[in-house]
């Protein structure tokens, strides 16, 4: 018999909000496939299972509000008869667990999201500049609203009726809540350290525009892409700062994770995982950036986008930013802050030439490491942004 | 073209333009946006909405916008009359 637990998607996350199930009892499932839909503080979720194996028993029903690694259902094994499931002894926690009169044991009012019509997954909101204003001062979470205008535009009455009406917390106040958790406890329980540099990528930058030069819009590869490469190579260098740090001990990971800092257009951000990446090459990379923003973009991220990220990269440079010192997302021990691309003077061979630079640095978490670490891996990043042809 | 014809081709670029950018920005309004000001300034567009936006237009109108002419396209009125252009000449 295998269970399938609430997952922990993310560090600041205690429970889950469950929404719906997306598989049926002697359901074949196999490692990866979506089985149900949980909403986090960071919108809803397609949850993955990690097992394959035939679904025996539904246990988590919808409306109820489930702690982090306690069981949702229960599969038979590969070649395990499905009837021996279910009339068998129940371990403690997940007896405990069960609802003992059949109702259910922290039953709270179903979530509007599961009551009200699922949005396109790919459709982005349709809201005027008045009522998306109106909602930020009136807290409204915008994705909770039916619009009444053109196309199923939200108006400003529509925001406004909505608060009229909102007795719960709303999304946006939910991720802020979320965010302000994980990053205080960052700051409380992580001493950080910073080191930055200014890194000149005028090759990087002319290799890639040449190689885009030769693809069509749909396969043109970002420098953001090309930069997660580098990171990723430069740190298999320094492998101290990529894994977690948990019970007082680092834990080094072997794979390269890295999550990346998306905004959402609604306020608020999530940081999806890129899996992966030092075994990627640069178009796969480029696929699974581009797969994985729009996931989190339109708000249907996986359960294995936030599970496990083991870095974090924040890219400010496409809001002007030139240095950014990022706050590490626990229980990750490093983050990398990227700045824009800006054409500078450099002194070269002697001369000063006009190149184009980044600004990088590296939080690092005191406990796991020293500013040598950081340092390193700037000096690796510089070195593997100096030859980007063997990214 | 007549003076008629030109007038719905600019009719039919902007509209495709328009629903590139919506896709993407579906709050903005395209209408109060300064023309010749950075559209991903004004949208809060970064560099994967942009390439999006340009995939859109890629798809609706045919053309495919190079990275070195990113320059011209980095306003709305500069979009428009690029895209005119391109479309002129093929």
């Amino acid at each position: 018999m295998l269970e399938f637990k609430m997952p922990s998607l993310g560090a600041d996350m205690e429970d889950g909000l469950f929404v719906q199930w997306m598989v049926e009892p002697g359901q074949a499932v196999r490692r990866g496939d979506v089985v149900c839909v949980v909403e986090t503080q960071k919108g809803a979720v397609d949850v993955e299972i990690w097992d394959s194996g035939t679904i025996a028993r539904l246990i988590a029903a919808p409306g109820q509000k489930i702690p982090v690694g306690q069981t949702l259902a229960l599969l038979a094994a590969p070649g395990e008869p499905l009837e021996a499931i279910g009339a068998g002894p129940l371990s403690v926690g997940l007896a405990a667990a069960l609802p003992a009169s059949g109702a259910p044991a922290t039953a709270i009012s179903p979530a509007p999201a599961a009551a009200a019509p699922e949005p396109a997954p790919d459709a982005r909101l349709k809201v005027s500049p008045a009522a998306r204003h109106r909602a930020g001062e009136l807290k409204v979470d915008l994705s909770r609203i039916r619009g009444s205008g053109v196309d199923g535009a939200i108006t400003l009455a529509d925001v406004e009726s909505a608060a009229a009406g909102a007795t719960q917390p709303t999304r946006a106040a939910g991720m802020r809540e979320a965010i302000a958790t994980a990053m205080s406890r960052s700051k409380h329980e992580i001493p950080h350290y910073y080191v930055a540099t200014d890194i000149n990528v005028e090759r990087a930058a002319d290799w890639l525009e040449k190689l885009n030069a030769g693809r069509p819009v749909t396969e043109r590869i970002l420098f953001v892409a090309l930069t997660l490469k580098a990171i990723a190579r430069a740190l298999a260098d320094v492998p101290e700062l990529n894994g977690t740090f948990a019970g007082g001990a680092f834990c080094r990971s072997e794979s390269i994770h890295i999550g990346v800092v998306t905004s959402l257009r609604g306020g608020g951000i999530v940081v999806p995982a890129v899996h992966d990446v030092d075994r990627l090459a640069l178009p796969e990379l480029m696929g699974a950036l581009r797969d994985v923003l729009a996931r989190a973009r339109a708000g249907k991220l996986r359960s294995s986008d936030l599970a496990d990220g083991t870095i974090t990269v924040t890219n400010m440079g496409d809001l002007g930013v030139e240095t950014v010192f990022g706050v590490i997302y626990p229980p990750q021990v490093a983050l990398v802050g990227l700045g824009r691309v800006v054409a500078k003077p450099w002194a070269v061979n002697g001369s000063v030439v006009v190149a184009r630079s980044m600004g990088a640095t590296l939080s690092g978490d005191h406990r796991v490491t020293d500013g040598l670490s950081g340092a390193r891996f700037l000096a690796g990043l510089r070195e593997q942004l100096d030859h980007p042809e063997a990214l | 073209m007549s003076a008629n014809e030109a007038v719905k081709s600019r009719e039919r670029i902007r509209a495709a333009v328009y629903e590139a950018i919506l896709a993407i920005a579906p709050e903005a309004d395209l209408e109060h946006v300064r023309p010749d000001g950075l559209l991903r300034e004004q949208l809060d567009i970064d560099s994967f909405d942009f390439l999006n936006v340009l995939v859109g237009i890629h798809k609706s109108i045919g053309i495919d916008i190079p990275e070195v002419d990113y320059a011209k396209v980095a306003t709305l009125k500069g979009m428009l009359d690029y895209v005119a252009e391109r479309l002129e000449r093929s």
